[in-house]
C-alpha cells in the first residue's frame, strides 16, 4: 500500500525559477512521461535557448488539453519514499487568494530564492504568509547557484538574511539547499562544485517532511458542527481538532459552562464499540444529560479550557478590495463558532519588507496587520501558538470571506479594563440568608398564553413565603430600560439581551427573578441561557394559538388580524416552541390554580431549602 | 495500514456536515458510478446510516441497463430518497456544440430544470481534482450563478476548513465532498468498506469500464481487471487517463472545458 502523499507547495519570487525546479523533480524522479524531455530540448532549439526545464510545464499544460491527467493545478510525482503533490499556487492578479487557497492545504513548503538577487518583496511576502497559514514546515531552496560560481560565500549571506527574516516569524526552515535547478545540481544527486556544503538534497529534505499531524496529546477541542436526533438518540456532530476523549469522560463545554459525561462514541456500520476518540476524527457523541449544546460550542476538559473573550489581538492577512476599517462590524468563524465582532483598533500595519509597523485606520488588500477585536458575545477560543485550530478564524462580510487570522492575544476578563470587583458577600451566603438560591424563570410561550398572570401569581406566592423575587414583564421593561428599542428583529433580540443581563443582575443578588416575554426565537433564548448559565430556566407556558386567540387579553390577535401590527408571533411571525425547556405548563389543560402549584413545586424543588442542604451536605464530605 | 484513506474520510465527513448544516436545500447527484456511490457511503457514515436529503439522478434514458438496475436494487435496500430527472432531448440543446459533446449538455439542463423547479440551494457532487484538469481547480464549496455559469477566474478564498457557505439571491453551490480523493484511493476505501459497484467496471472478455456514462458516448478500455484487487494493480501502472473511454471529453480540445464553463458537473 502506498505511505500517505505529502502536499507541498513551491512559493518564491517570480523568476527565482520556480517552474525550473518543479520541472527538475519530475524529470529527475522519472514522472515525466516518454518522449517529453525531447519534446522540451525542440521547443528550445526553435527559440535559441538553451535546454529550458521551465517548458516542461508549458508542455504539460498542451498535452493537458489532449486530456492526459496531469495538470498544473496539482501535479502527482512519486520518490522512492511516498508520492507527492505539488500544489501550484500562482495568479498574479488574484494572487494572494489563490496563494492562500492553495499554500493552506500544504504539509510543507519550498521558498525559492535567487543566489543572485537575495530574497525580495515576494519572497518575503510568501514567507509571511506560510506562517500566518501555519505552514511550520519550511525549506529555503538557493537556486542559480551557478550564475555564482557556487560561492559559498553568497550563499552564506542568502542564507543568513532568509533565516533571520524567518525567525522574527518564529519559524526556523529545515533546511537552506544550494541548488542549480537548471542543471540539476543538488536535486536528486549531490553536487560536486558545492562540496562545501553537508546538508540534505532537495528530494532528501522532501522525504525528512513529515504529513502534518495533530497531536492527541494536547488539550482536547471539540467544536460542534451540528446536533442529530436520527431516532431517539441525540448526536452531537464534529470534528476533534485536538486531543483526545474517551467514552465515560466528563465533557465541558464553552461559553456555556454545561457539562455532561460521555456516554457513547456513536459510529455507523462499525462491528465494535468505539472507545475513544483524537485529533482529526468527525465523531457523534450521546451525553448522559440532556444540556443546551449547539453549533458553535467547543467541548473540552474541566482542565486546560479554552479562555472565554470579548476582546482580543489578532495578526490577520486581508483579501478583499473593500479596506478592513476601524468601527466596522464582521462576522468572525473560528472554528465552527460565528461572532459579530468590531474592530476596535489597526495597532500595527506590517510591512513585510523589514517587518516594521506602523499603526493605521485600515487594512487594504494584501496587507497583514495586528488588529484589536471586540465581541458582544464571549468567545471561546485559544492562542495560535497553543492551539492553532482553535486559534484562527476567517473574516466574513455579508456573503464573502475577506480575511483570516491568528489570535495572537486574549485579553480574558480578568485582564480587561472592566476589572470585576469581587464580592465580599458570596453567592452562597446570599442563599443561606434568605433560604433560597437566587436563579432566573424564564416564561416563553404565545401572547394570551398566560405568561403574566403566572408570573405575578407565582411572585406573589413566592413573597407570601418570604422569598426575594420579582417579575421582569416584557412589557414593562419597554417603558423604562428598553425605550430606546423598537421592534425590528435586531431590537427584539437586544430587548431580550437586555432582560437576560438585568435578571442575572437580580440572580447574582440572591434573588429569584421571573422573567415573562414571548421570546419566540430559540437563538434569543439561546442567549439569554449563555447569560443567566446554570441558573437559567426555561418554563414553556403552553397555549394553543387557537385558545390563545380566544382569550386576547389585550386585544393584539384582533389587531394583528386586521393588519395593524406587522410580524405578530403565531400570526405574521414564527414561534419556535423550546425543545427542551426545564418545565412545560400547559395552560389549555390546566386550571390557574393547578398551573402555578406545577410552577411552584418546581422553583421549590429547584432553587428552595432542599437545593441547599443537598449543596451543604456534599460540600462537607468533600 | 490506511491512515490516509481515514483522513479522506474524515475530511469528506466534515464538509458533508457543513454542507448539511449551512445550506438550506440541499440534494446530491447520483451518477450510480463508483465515485458518487461512495459519496453516498459517506453520507451514511456522516449521518448516521439515514441520508438526510433527497439523491437525485439526471437521467437520459441513455444509460446501461445495469446502471438502472443497480440504481433500484440500491435505493430499496438503503431507503434513499430517489428523484429521478428527465433530462431534455438532444434537439434542443445547442447545436454548436459538437454532437457528442451535446448528448452530454443534455444532463447541464437536467440539472438546471431541476434547480429551477425544486430550488435546491446546494447540490453534492462526486468529482474529484485529479479527473480532469478544470476540476483540478475547483474549490469544495463552488458558488454558480442560476445559468450555473463558473467564474473560474475569481473564485472565493477557501482556507482552514472555512467555506463559502452564504449567496445572494440565485445563487447556487456546488459541494465537492471528494475533490481531495483520487481514482486509487476511491478503489481502495470501496474495496476497504465493501461498497457495492455497478458489475460492469470489472473486465469481461478484455474490456471494461473506467469510468460510466451514457452508452452512446462511453466505452469500454482494455483491461483484464475482474476485481477491485486487480483494478487496483491496473491503476499504479497505468499511463492511460481515467477518462480516456469518455468520448465527449477528447472530441474537441475545449469540449469538456466548454461543458463545464456553462454548468456541467
Amino acid at each position: 500500500m502506498p505511505h500517505s502523499q505529502l502536499r507541498i507547495v513551491i512559493v518564491g519570487h517570480v523568476d527565482h525559477g520556480k517552474s525550473t525546479l518543479i520541472g527538475r523533480l519530475l524529470n529527475d524522479t522519472g514522472s515525466l512521461p516518454d518522449g517529453k524531455v525531447e519534446q522540451v530540448r525542440e521547443m528550445s532549439r526553435k527559440r535559441g535557448m538553451p535546454f529550458e526545464w521551465a517548458f516542461v510545464m508549458d508542455a504539460l499544460q498542451a498535452e493537458r488539453d489532449q486530456g492526459i491527467t496531469i495538470d498544473t493545478t496539482q501535479i502527482h510525482f512519486k520518490t522512492k519514499q511516498r508520492p507527492y503533490v505539488i500544489i501550484d499556487a500562482p495568479g498574479h492578479t488574484e494572487f494572494l487568494k489563490n496563494m492562500v487557497t492553495g499554500a493552506s492545504q500544504a504539509d510543507a513548503a519550498l521558498l525559492v530564492i535567487d543566489a543572485d538577487e537575495g530574497a525580495l518583496e515576494q519572497s518575503r511576502r510568501h514567507a509571511f504568509l506560510l506562517h500566518l497559514l501555519g505552514v511550520r514546515q519550511v525549506a529555503v531552496v538557493v537556486n542559480k547557484m551557478d550564475k555564482v560560481e557556487f560561492s559559498s560565500r553568497r550563499y552564506e549571506a542568502v542564507a543568513q538574511e532568509i533565516k533571520d527574516y524567518l525567525a522574527e516569524l518564529g519559524l526556523q526552515p529545515k533546511a537552506v539547499i544550494p541548488v542549480s535547478a537548471r542543471n540539476g545540481d543538488n536535486i536528486v544527486s549531490r553536487s560536486e562544485q558545492s562540496d562545501w556544503y553537508l546538508g540534505p538534497t532537495v528530494i532528501e529534505q522532501l522525504d525528512a517532511f513529515r504529513p502534518q499531524q495533530t497531536s492527541p496529546d494536547q488539550p482536547l477541542r471539540l467544536p460542534l458542527q451540528d446536533v442529530y436526533k436520527p431516532d431517539d438518540r441525540r448526536i452531537l456532530a464534529g470534528r476533534i481538532e485536538s486531543g483526545r476523549l474517551r467514552v465515560g469522560d466528563t465533557l465541558h463545554f464553552s461559553p456555556t459552562g454545561a457539562s455532561a459525561k460521555v456516554v457513547s462514541i456513536e459510529a455507523w456500520n462499525h462491528p465494535e464499540a468505539v472507545l475513544s476518540a483524537q485529533a482529526g476524527q468527525s465523531i457523534g457523541i450521546t451525553l448522559d444529560k440532556r444540556i443546551f449544546a449547539e453549533r458553535g460550542h467547543i467541548a473540552h476538559h474541566q482542565a486546560d479550557a479554552p479562555t472565554l473573550a470579548h476582546r482580543l489581538s489578532v495578526r490577520l492577512f486581508w483579501l478583499v478590495s473593500d479596506p478592513l476599517v476601524v468601527g466596522k462590524t464582521y462576522t468572525l468563524k473560528i472554528a465552527t463558532a460565528e461572532h459579530r465582532v468590531t474592530v476596535e483598533q489597526v495597532t500595527a500595519v506590517i510591512d513585510v519588507e523589514d517587518l516594521s509597523s506602523t499603526p493605521g485606520k485600515a487594512v487594504r488588500r494584501n496587507e497583514v496587520a495586528e488588529v484589536v477585536l471586540r465581541s458582544r458575545s464571549p468567545i471561546a477560543l485559544d492562542l495560535a501558538s497553543d492551539l492553532p485550530r482553535t486559534g484562527r478564524g476567517a473574516l466574513i462580510d455579508g456573503n464573502d470571506v475577506v480575511g483570516g487570522c491568528l489570535v495572537v492575544e486574549i485579553e480574558d476578563a480578568a485582564a480587561a479594563n472592566i476589572t470585576e470587583v469581587s464580592h465580599t458577600v458570596s453567592l452562597e451566603e446570599r442563599a443561606q440568608a434568605n433560604g433560597h438560591k437566587g436563579g432566573i424563570v424564564w416564561l416563553t410561550g404565545l401572547s394570551g398564553a398566560g405568561k403574566s398572570t403566572l408570573a405575578m401569581a407565582l411572585e406573589r406566592a413566592l413573597f407570601d413565603r418570604g422569598w426575594q423575587t420579582f417579575v421582569l414583564d416584557g412589557d414593562n421593561v419597554r417603558n423604562g430600560l428598553n425605550a430606546g428599542l423598537g421592534f425590528s428583529s435586531d431590537d427584539r433580540a437586544e430587548n431580550i439581551r437586555r432582560v437576560a443581563e438585568t435578571a442575572k443582575l437580580f440572580a447574582d443578588a440572591g434573588m429569584v427573578v421571573i422573567a415573562s416575554l414571548i421570546s419566540p426565537l430559540k437563538s434569543d433564548r439561546a442567549r439569554a441561557r449563555v447569560i443567566g448559565g446554570e441558573r437559567f430556566h426555561e418554563v414553556y407556558v403552553a397555549a394553543d394559538l387557537a385558545t390563545c386567540e380566544e382569550r386576547d387579553p389585550k386585544g393584539l390577535y384582533k389587531k394583528a388580524r386586521a393588519g395593524e401590527i406587522a410580524e405578530f408571533t403565531g400570526i405574521s411571525a414564527p414561534y419556535e416552541a423550546p425543545d427542551q425547556p426545564e418545565l412545560v405548563i400547559d395552560t389549555d389543560a390546566l386550571g390557574r390554580s393547578e398551573a402555578l402549584a406545577q410552577l411552584l413545586d418546581y422553583v421549590d424543588e429547584t432553587l428552595g431549602k432542599n437545593s441547599l442542604k443537598s449543596e451543604k451536605e456534599l460540600t462537607y464530605v468533600i | 495500514m490506511s491512515a490516509d484513506l481515514d483522513q479522506l474520510e474524515n475530511q469528506s465527513i466534515y464538509i458533508l456536515r457543513e454542507a448539511y448544516n449551512r445550506i438550506d436545500k440541499l440534494a446530491m447527484l447520483w451518477s450510480i458510478g463508483k465515485d458518487s456511490n461512495a459519496l453516498l457511503w459517506l453520507c451514511r457514515k456522516a449521518f448516521f446510516g439515514r441520508i438526510p436529503f433527497p439523491v437525485v439522478q439526471l437521467d437520459t434514458a441513455m444509460e446501461l441497463p445495469e446502471v438502472y438496475e443497480f440504481r433500484d436494487r440500491i435505493t430499496k435496500e438503503w431507503g434513499l430518497d430517489l428523484k429521478v430527472e428527465q433530462c431534455p432531448p438532444e434537439e434542443e440543446m445547442d447545436q454548436t456544440l459538437p454532437p457528442l459533446t451535446r448528448a452530454a449538455a443534455r444532463k447541464t439542463e437536467g440539472l438546471k430544470n431541476l434547480l429551477r423547479d425544486h430550488a435546491y440551494q446546494g447540490v453534492m457532487v462526486g468529482i474529484r481534482r485529479d479527473e480532469q484538469a478544470t476540476r483540478a481547480k475547483e474549490r469544495v464549496f463552488s458558488p454558480r450563478s442560476l445559468e450555473g455559469d463558473w467564474d473560474v477566474k475569481d473564485q472565493p478564498a477557501e482556507f482552514w476548513d472555512h467555506y463559502k457557505t452564504r449567496f445572494p439571491e440565485g445563487v447556487h453551490v456546488r459541494i465537492h465532498p471528494l475533490l481531495a480523493w483520487t481514482e486509487l484511493d476511491i478503489w481502495r476505501y470501496s474495496q476497504r468498506e465493501g461498497i457495492p459497484i455497478v458489475p460492469l467496471y470489472f473486465a469481461r472478455d478484455g474490456k471494461r469500464y473506467r469510468s460510466l456514462g451514457e452508452k452512446n458516448i462511453t466505452f469500454p478500455v482494455d483491461s483484464n481487471a475482474s476485481t477491485i484487487d486487480e483494478i487496483i494493480a491496473e491503476l499504479q501502472v497505468t499511463r492511460i487517463p481515467e477518462r480516456a473511454g469518455r468520448a465527449m471529453d477528447n472530441e474537441s480540445e475545449d469540449s469538456f472545458e466548454r461543458l463545464r464553463s456553462v454548468g456541467y458537473m
